[in-house]
């Protein structure tokens, strides 16, 4: 398979940015593919390992080996193939993830692991240009009828695979397109909007329905769902943020950074929104949160025109090689920095938040910050310690809290009688993802807590054959099998 | 003894001691008697001693009738010789019974109008037999018949005492008297007669007293002792038989007794004509392979052919691709091997009809026979030189026996007849070669009309579901082979669960695991000696054996069995004429209708074949085409063993040849099933279409379809002749229909009913569950809606772990969780480890998940002997530094002696720097150094430093096969290590060119002994069925330690078809050792070793309840070191620097010795945890405790429910406290040799380096000499030894095996006489000489002086030869010096360095392997280029000046040495002779030493 000497033979290379001075200037994406034959080299380098650890360490089970190997022969629509097997959309996985698999590549050991994420990204890239993802409608229906409540990557594809099983699917989206946070909370510059259009249409093609701007509950009424519907699946995600109740948390100024990105998103595409219109321009803009949305948070902000943006931190720094506790293959936690933070943001760790500080108006002026540190519990977990006299004034205009999400809302679950737990997330296990109520399937965020695309879209597939197995007595929809790799 | 536990008692096996002596003049004498059983008494050490020491395996000698003597004793007249016929005749003790058994036969006698003149009681000796003899000794009686008719010729005779014997026998068989088994005639001759019986060779002629009568005479005398493996031997199995007796053993038996009960459908005579019903069966049952194949040589000699004309049947010579043969000896051959396939196995056969005496040699040489003719006219064979003392001055020639071929005395005439003169004669009885060309049609020449036949209607992409196929199997097998023409290679072990305890739908195949040989027989080496190999085969209706005519060779011929489907089309097309009719019947059934469809199609099945045979079908097809929705495959192979088994029971057989046209065959080990269950050619249509697919598709670029096809047929072609080679099978005739295999996990209904005589002993599932697996393929195929975006196959996941493929014990997080807990030191990640490993195990993917612990009498654990105590018994397997890199390799070892456990050298010999400690106190010596087949480093002084040293005799991940190591991986340091030449490939053949047999394995043990007489010596088996057998035959041979190998080990590269389906799990065969070492009491002699994937402690637990009390690790230390399972280790890439030599990947080795320490730490405490739980304090105690597993009460598993364990569970009822580990040491003899004498006068020499000389008398009881002493020299002055000739020896006689052996710098031995087989082993630096006795007046160079084996694995030193030597000479010389006057077959094979200088004629196949050194071969008559197997070496002109000088200066020494009279006329006459010298130029050697030039050049 592939080229046996690859790997020693060719270094490690990723498609690159756009430099950044030109890349904050718009809000397209700014990748700059690798030319010629560089991608055969980069598959090259993957050197088909007895255990291939990266194919355990994606939440999908993507056939890495094989993919690359079709690549490194060639035979790309081969490779989009088997790609498409395991993933429902690989545009949006090489484009978002943050590929847990070449942390698990066995080359990653002891060099830079293989382009895994690139080479993904290109397949479904290469087979959309050649006219190969065209739509496939089953070939026969069963007249079963099934909900999917929400349309984020959880629920798309576990629409797509319900479809496929014959069954009639209808979307509900309660926003006025589909594509959740992949349309509202993926800034463009990450995910141009087109890419997500440009699988729904596939998706419509091949008979599901999407009904938008209908929030079950509240539009269309929870009895009917349960009338009209042989299975409701619930990928409502977990929508619910943490905020931060500190003294000025009122303040204007003092902005949940799901809805800055939203309105940005609207703006960019032309939708409308509502509400005051919200610009980082001219500000001095803190983002606290050091994950995915505050990331996301620093870039448009920058786009935006902000003055300065700093992002803040409560852990501390993570090393930029693996910490020895978490050894390969596992999941690392590390320094990671994202196109956003090459762009021009101060990042602070073992900072926390006391308090902001807004002028008469109401407006935010200043935030109070303390150093802390983590230190050993009483049963071993890292307990948080402020560090006396570390005290610091920050000035802001614009703090947006990128903390996180707490769980689902309860409406919906609640009044479908489906069981929740103290997190709020729908109390269904993976081994079929069956609520409480016969008939009520939950999958993704909303299942399982705030999580990545790439277990969205994984939680989508296997709760699609568990349904259809409800449905049908049997399912030939595909699962992943086991093999995840845990977190350590 | 019975079958009992996992001892099946078909497994025994024999090997002996046989030679024969004789007076050409006709001579009669007494002495003749005693010369011959003296024979027997100086081979004795070739035998073994069984567990009470007394009762011998049997022995044996036949001679002329002594017709003098008996007309004195009878009290009946006798008419003259030959007008009568007589033998002894065993009959039960009980006097009625031994009066029914007489008139039984006197009966059957008058009905062949036979007189029986009178009984007589032959006077024995009835306190000489044992205790185990004497319980069944029988009463001897000798009988006299006379005919009572003319007979025209003496055949006729012959024929009527034939005939009234077996009859006589069959009745008595049936006859249900207690002690019918008692009757038996060794012999019922009108020339010879035998007697034998089951007693020690010394105590034949004080049993029966008649043979120290000075009036019994004979020209002749044919002597046999037996020796069997196991010590449940029977008076009727001694030997001689009546028209033979044989050293070896018969490999292909099974295939050729149920050959020869298929015949005997066809046997029809005159002669016979209504008597025939009452002769059969010809085979009787349950006899030895030696009696068998004496049965069969009467039967054929009742046909009228004469002995030398059945032998050249029974054991052909290789002449298939042998373009020196006479085209009319070809002819009879090719002509026989239609009627009879070879019984091929190491054998040496002496045989007699009292008129001829002689002896043949299988085809392959693997047995030694050395005959001396002496001047006063006696002719002496037997298995060693030496056993008789004659003068040198009375010797005319000492010969040798070569490979397939025959030596003959015409006792008439009086005259040795040579091999060519006695073939060529009988080749010419008959016009063979005009019936040839008439009859016999070869595939080849078939026209192909090219109009393909039939096509299937359902598409491909259902189908290859249907059948089973995988993504991985078309990518990683079918492809490779078709793009390559080569089986794929992998590394790494098995971690699968076996077939039966899958989840996944397998194919039948899977369930029968391939038998190999090891110890008893060798396995072959069917790429290098390929001259001896054959896959052709003929197909088509047999005819009556008893009457050749031109229509028995009214056959096809295939080269390759192995056909496409072009090849089929044409056969089809062929068969539609009216002579040479041709039937294709289906392979399906109802899938609907289930279980019962299966059964009844099958039933169907063998109907439509019995009809066809009636039809008079010659060939029969077996199609699965056209399987459809309703319509599902019946497995090819259960239909095929179906019909060819059902044929037989309805005695059909012979009738027609089967063909398989399957869809289902792809993999090498479902062909081999295929033939081995009696297919004759198959077709994997489906293979040909998938390629042809693949064409399409762009995966096989720049190959043609055709030339794909041919690819993957000689690929499986060559795979086939591996899995034959491997159990020691040459010929692919013999192959067909010798089912040799072992069911793993199938019920025994099911395998008697479709599969009968094959072994199964732990049960498993029956035809229900296999037709389930076959409903879910094509439930999946045809009743499962296509979903879009689905893949059409699965990903398969056998050979490379993936999520949705079959389970491997090793996956990421098993791999991921051991790292981390032992580079963390977190025993709670071990146990995370352990519990996944354990409960993966238990979701039934060993035999060892199946067990629970039981009995429990919990001890605390403080009372448990100590982890460090616990980790001495713990080694890591056997890896060589070559196969891994010397970070790897050293770190195991350092870890290992830190604790005071065991590191294994591996194949691949090591550093001598390793063998200090460092000064900072670390070790990096292995403490158990291995002796594989190789012999790579194998010197006095690498065997003076081992504590333990092992036998590899088989390697669970390939058992039967050898191994290489490509050229371009032996950089200058492994080459150092391994004495061999930097980037010259290494190839280790699939046997020990030492080891052929049972006795041969003693003899090495016993050299290794002498080579360190403080070291355990280790023999490593692999687990199938038998090796419990084998292993009491191994503890008679006096190893220490047997280990017991798993079929799951791992391998740095092996062919993916051993990897997967030889050898079986290590539960059966540790158990089985158990048992029968228990069974026999020898357990407490031997210290029993496990490996094969322990991974856990719990593993460590059961393998130790079932016996073992040592331990091996390998995989997982390594990947404790950083090993992730790349199974890349064959390509050099190991990414972690474990598996690799190239020095950027090495130095990504992140192990540490803490590492692998941690690891035998935490195993050893859960072992610790569960001994506590389980009551045992030590691991003494916990031994062979079977009383503490139990099966697992809640199985959920629908394949695994049918398994029965208690086999494996069986406790041996033994009397008394008999030990179930090892309690004493073995009683080696090693005090009794005579070096200890000498080393006491040679300490001058030895200490004070003092040049001393002594002289000394030999023979061939004294083995291994030097040996000791160098172990000596190498313990003081290391591998630098003495200066050299510090100590010579001169020694006077015949030298003992193994001569030279390991034997070091300092030394030089003369010896004045000859020696006998593997002369100058393992040469590590001394000086050997041997040259003709003084006196002698035969020509030196024309006479054998050394046996077989000369020189294997030499490192260095030189060697004078003054005569022939044997078969492979200089066989893995790595760097010895040698000159010899003439060898024979194979010389310098795998030859690596050094050089050999042969003065004379070689045999055939010289050079093959050779990748290194030099050899000079004086070919005076041009013919040497034809006896060279080319594939490797170069031939060239001696004209180098440096050549030229550095030859002659060999041959001056050899001149100087032995006074030799050839290397004086050479000297004399060199201008002459000088062009006459050929050089041999191994390929690869000519770029080795360029690459090193240029290395040097760059240095500079």
């Amino acid at each position: 398979m592939g080229k046996i000497t690859g790997f020693k033979e060719y270094e490690r290379k990723v498609e690159s940015y756009a430099p950044v001075g030109e890349r904050i200037k718009h809000f397209r994406e700014f990748t700059v593919p690798l030319g010629g034959d560089e991608l055969t080299k980069q598959s090259a380098r993957c050197m088909d390992c007895g255990i291939p650890f990266c194919h355990s360490g994606c939440p999908l089970g993507n056939l890495i080996p094989d993919f690359n190997d079709a690549v490194y022969k060639g035979h790309w629509e081969k490779a989009s193939k088997l790609l498409h097997a395991t993933n429902n959309f690989p545009e949006f996985t090489g484009r978002l993830c943050p590929a847990p698999c070449e942390e698990a590549c066995v080359l990653g050991i002891n060099e830079d692991p293989v382009s895994i994420e690139n080479i993904e990204k290109n397949i479904a890239e290469t087979a959309f240009s050649n006219g190969w993802i065209l739509p496939q409608p089953p070939t026969q229906r069963t007249g079963k009828k099934i909900a999917v409540v929400g349309s984020g990557p959880a629920g798309l594809a576990a629409a797509q695979q319900l479809n496929r099983a014959g069954h009639l699917v209808t979307v509900f989206e309660r926003d006025a397109r589909p594509g959740g946070l992949l349309r509202y909370g993926i800034p463009d510059f990450k995910l141009d909007k087109s890419i997500i259009e440009r699988r729904l249409e596939i998706l419509e093609k091949e008979g599901i329905e999407f009904r938008c701007n209908v929030e079950v509950g509240k539009d269309y009424p929870t009895s009917q769902l349960r009338e009209t519907f042989d299975a409701i699946l619930l990928c409502g995600g977990a929508t619910i943020r943490r905020d931060l109740p500190i003294p000025g948390a009122e303040l204007h100024g003092v902005l949940q950074a799901m809805d800055f990105l939203t309105q940005n998103n609207l703006k960019v595409s032309g939708d409308p929104f509502d509400g005051e219109v919200v610009t980082a321009r001219g500000k001095h803009v803190i983002v606290i949160g050091g994950g995915d949305t505050g990331s996301d948070c620093i870039g448009t902000s920058i786009r935006q025109g902000a003055a300065s943006v700093t992002n803040f931190e409560i852990l501390d720094k993570p090393p930029v090689g693996r910490p020895e506790n978490q050894p390969w293959p596992f999941w690392p936690m590390r320094l990671r920095t994202s196109s956003s933070h090459q762009e021009g943001a101060d990042r602070c760790f073992s900072i926390a938040t006391k308090s902001f500080v807004g002028d008469t108006q109401g407006n935010l002026k200043k935030l109070l910050t303390v150093e802390v540190e983590w230190i050993p519990g009483p049963d071993n977990r890292p307990v948080l310690r402020e560090l006396e006299g570390t005290e610091k004034e920050w000035n802001c205009d614009l703090v947006l809290l990128a903390l996180g999400f707490t769980g689902s809302e309860p409406n919906l679950a609640s009044a479908l009688g489906v069981e929740m737990d103290s997190k709020t997330n729908i109390e269904a296990s993976t081994r079929d993802f069956k609520t409480n109520i016969p008939g009520v399937f939950a999958a993704g965020d909303q299942r399982r807590g705030q999580s990545l695309i790439v277990w969205a879209i994984s939680e989508g597939r296997q709760a699609a054959h568990h349904v259809d197995t409800y449905l049908m007595g049997n399912s030939a929809l595909p699962l992943k099998g086991s093999g995840d790799l845990p977190r350590v | 003894m019975r079958k009992q536990g996992l001892y099946l008692p078909e497994f025994e096996h024999e090997n002996c001691g046989a030679g024969f002596i004789c007076s050409l003049q006709g001579i009669t004498s007494n002495d003749i008697i005693h010369k011959a059983l003296d024979i027997l008494e100086k081979l004795e050490h070739r035998g073994a001693v069984s567990a009470d020491g007394k009762t011998g395996d049997g022995a044996g000698i036949l001679i002329d009738i002594p017709h003098g003597f008996l007309t004195e004793v009878c009290d009946f007249d006798l008419p003259p010789p030959g007008g009568y016929a007589t033998g002894n005749v065993f009959l039960p003790p009980s006097t009625n019974q031994q009066e029914y058994c007489i008139r039984i036969f006197e009966e059957s006698c008058r009905k062949e109008n036979l007189e029986v003149l009178g009984w007589r009681d032959v006077p024995v000796d009835r306190t000489i037999p044992g205790r185990i003899a004497a319980e069944t000794e029988p009463h001897v009686k000798q009988v006299f018949i006379r005919p009572h008719f003319t007979p025209k010729d003496p055949l006729q005779l012959e024929r009527a005492l034939f005939i009234a014997r077996k009859r006589a026998e069959h009745a008595i068989s049936d006859s249900r008297l207690s002690e019918s088994d008692y009757f038996y005639l060794p012999s019922l001759s009108t020339r010879i007669i035998i007697f034998k019986g089951l007693l020690m060779p010394l105590d034949i002629r004080k049993y029966y007293l008649d043979l120290q009568d000075p009036r019994v005479v004979t020209r002749l005398a044919l002597v046999h002792q037996r020796f069997s493996t196991n010590t449940f031997p029977t008076w009727d199995l001694a030997q001689p038989f009546r028209y033979m007796c044989h050293n070896g053993e018969i490999n292909t038996l099974r295939g050729n007794v149920s050959r020869m009960f298929s015949r005997e459908e066809l046997l029809a005579s005159e002669w016979l004509g209504e008597d025939l019903k009452e002769i059969l069966p010809v085979v009787l049952p349950g006899k030895s392979d030696s009696a068998t194949m004496d049965m069969v040589v009467e039967l054929l000699l009742m046909s009228g052919r004469s002995l030398p004309e059945v032998m050249m049947m029974l054991v052909p010579e290789a002449w298939e691709k042998n373009e020196d043969m006479s085209p009319s000896k070809k002819a009879f051959y090719e002509f026989n091997s239609c009627l009879m396939e070879p019984w091929d196995g190491p054998a040496s056969i002496p045989f007699t009809d009292g008129n001829y005496i002689g002896a043949v040699l299988d085809r392959n040489g693997l047995r030694p026979s050395r005959y001396t003719v002496t001047k006063d006219g006696y002719v002496i064979m037997s298995s060693e030189t030496g056993v008789l003392d004659i003068a040198p001055e009375n010797v005319a020639l000492h010969g040798r026996l070569e490979p397939g071929r025959m030596f003959l005395v015409n006792m008439k005439e009086g005259r040795i007849v040579n091999d060519e003169e006695v073939k060529e004669a009988i080749a010419c009885k008959l016009p063979y070669e005009k019936w040839l060309k008439e009859n016999l049609i070869q595939l080849k020449d078939i026209p192909y009309s090219k109009a393909p036949l039939q096509e299937d209607k359902v598409p491909l992409a259902k189908r290859i579901i249907a059948f089973g196929y995988t993504q991985e199997e078309i990518q990683h097998i079918v492809l490779p082979m078709a793009r390559e023409a080569k089986e794929p290679i992998g590394s790494m072990g098995a971690d699968t669960p076996v077939a039966v305890l899958s989840s996944r739908p397998q194919l039948i195949y899977n369930y029968f695991k391939q038998l190999f040989a090891q110890v008893t027989n060798p396995p072959l080496d069917g790429i290098r000696e390929e001259l001896i190999c054959d896959i052709s085969l003929t197909l088509g209706r047999d005819q009556n054996i008893f009457d050749p005519t031109s229509e028995h060779c009214r056959k096809l011929k295939i080269h390759n069995p192995v056909i496409s489907k072009e090849d089929l089309d044409k056969i089809k097309r062929f068969g539609q004429q009216p002579e040479f009719k041709i039937l294709s019947i289906p392979m399906r059934y109802e899938a609907a209708r289930g279980l019962n469809g299966l059964e009844e199609a099958l039933e169907v099945l063998l109907k439509k074949a019995s009809d066809a045979v009636n039809q008079g079908v010659r060939i029969l097809i077996l199609s699965d085409r056209n399987t459809d929705e309703q319509q599902a495959p019946i497995p090819a192979l259960l239909a095929c063993s179906y019909v060819n088994s059902g044929l037989q029971k309805l005695r059909q057989r012979s009738g027609l040849s089967i063909i398989v046209e399957s869809a289902e065959p792809r993999e090498v080990h479902h062909f081999a099933l295929l033939f081995g269950f009696g297919a004759s050619a198959v077709n994997p249509y489906l293979v040909n279409e998938i390629i042809a697919q693949q064409i399409e598709q762009d995966s096989l670029p720049q190959c043609s379809f055709d030339q794909a096809i041919a690819n993957y047929n000689k690929a499986v072609g060559k795979g086939i002749l591996k899995v034959m080679n491997k159990i020691g099978i040459s010929t692919m005739n013999s192959y067909r229909g010798s089912q040799l295999f072992e069911c793993l996990g199938l019920k025994t209904d099911l395998v008697e009913h479709y599969f009968p005589n094959t072994p199964s002993r732990i049960q498993g599932i029956g035809l229900y569950e296999l037709e389930r697996e076959i409903a879910r393929r094509h439930q999946k195929a045809f009743h499962t809606s296509d979903i879009p975006g689905n893949m059409e196959l699965e990903i398969g996941g056998d050979y490379r772990w993936r999520r949705n493929g079959e389970k491997h014990q090793f996956n990421p997080l098993s791999v991921a969780l051991l790292q981390k807990a032992v580079r963390m030191g977190e025993p709670k990640t071990y146990r995370d480890y352990a519990r996944l490993v354990n409960e993966q195990s238990e979701q039934l993917m060993t035999l060892r998940g199946m067990f629970e612990f039981t009995n429990l009498d919990p001890v605390p654990l403080d009372e448990v002997e100590p982890w460090t105590e616990v980790v001495k018994r713990f080694k890591t397997g056997a890896m060589s530094y070559g196969s891994i890199s010397k970070e790897a390799h050293e770190n195991l070892a350092i870890a290992m002696n830190r604790i005071g456990a065991k590191s294994n050298s591996g194949e691949g010999g090591e550093d001598a720097e390793r063998f200090y400690r460092t000064s900072g106190g670390d070790w990096r010596n292995s403490a158990i150094k291995q002796v594989a087949s190789g012999r790579f480093g194998v010197t006095s002084n690498y065997l003076t430093n081992a504590a333990e040293i092992q036998i590899k005799m088989a390697q669970g991940a390939k058992p039967g096969e050898g191994g290489q190591l490509p050229g371009p991986k032996v950089n200058p340091e492994i080459a150092r290590t391994r004495n061999s030449t930097p980037y010259v490939g290494l190839i280790s053949p699939p046997p020990h060119h030492d080891i052929y047999s049972i006795e041969d394995l003693s003899q090495l043990i016993y050299d290794l002994k002498a080579a360190n007489r403080e070291a355990r010596i280790n023999v490593k088996l692999v687990s199938e069925v038998g090796v419990g057998t084998i292993a009491a035959g191994v503890a008679k041979a006096m190893a220490d330690v047997i280990l017991i190998s798993g079929h799951d080990g791992g391998t740095g590269a092996s062919p993916l078809t051993s990897l997967k389906h030889a050898g079986l799990p290590w539960e059966l065969g540790i158990a089985e050792a158990q048992q029968t070492l228990v069974m026999n009491d020898l357990r407490n002699r031997v210290v029993l070793e496990c490996d094969g994937q322990l991974k856990t402690g719990r593993d460590v637990a059961i393998a130790c309840l079932l016996g073992a009390e040592e331990f091996g690790f390998a995989t997982a230390p390594l990947v404790a070191s950083g090993c992730v399972m790349m199974r890349v280790c064959h390509l050099n890439t190991c990414p972690v620097g474990i598996a690799t030599q190239d020095p950027e990947l090495r130095k990504k080795f992140d192990g540490k010795p803490e590492h692998v320490v941690n690891y035998m730490y935490f195993v050893a405490e859960e072992l610790r945890e569960i001994m506590a739980k389980l009551g045992f304090r030590t691991l003494d105690e916990m031994v062979g405790q079977v009383s503490k597993l139990d099966r697992k009460k809640a199985l959920d598993h629908y394949k695994a429910h049918g398994i029965d364990l208690s086999p494996i569970l069986h406790k041996i009822p033994v009397p008394g406290n008999r030990a179930l580990c090892n309690t004493e040491a073995q009683s080696h003899r090693i005090l009794e040799s005579i070096e200890f004498d000498i080393i006491e006068r040679a300490h001058p020499a030895l200490f004070r380096k003092e040049k001393t000389a002594l002289d000394l008398k030999i023979r061939n009881t004294d083995r291994a000499i030097g040996a000791i002493i160098s172990n000596e020299i190498s313990k003081i002055y290391g591998a630098e030894g003495l200066p050299d000739n510090t100590l010579k020896l001169n020694f006077t006689g015949s030298a003992g095996q193994s001569f030279g052996a390991f034997a070091t710098r300092g030394l030089t031995m003369v010896v004045n006489g000859n020696a006998n087989d593997y002369f100058g082993k393992g040469l590590s630096g001394a000086h050997l000489v041997l040259k003709v006795p003084e006196g002698s007046t035969f020509r030196p160079e024309e006479n054998i002086i050394a046996g077989n084996v000369c020189l294997y694995g030499a490192t260095s030193g030189k060697v004078f030869i003054n005569g022939k030597a044997g078969e492979r000479f200089c066989v893995r010389n790595s760097g010895a010096v040698a000159v010899v006057e003439g060898i024979g077959d194979h010389g310098c094979e795998y030859m690596t360095g050094g050089v050999a200088v042969i003065l004379g004629e070689t045999g055939r196949n010289f050079g093959a392997g050779m990748s290194g050194g030099i050899a000079y071969v004086l070919d005076t008559k041009g013919r040497f280029g034809r006896k060279c197997n080319s594939e490797t070496i170069h031939l060239l002109p001696v004209d180098d000046p440096e050549d030229v000088q550095g030859l002659r200066k060999l041959v001056e020494s050899h001149y100087n040495k032995t006074l030799s009279p050839l290397a004086q006329r050479i000297l004399e006459n060199w201008e002459d002779y000088l062009p006459q010298f050929v050089k041999v130029f191994p390929e690869e050697y000519r770029q080795a030493l360029i690459r090193l030039k240029n290395e040097q050049l760059e240095t500079l």
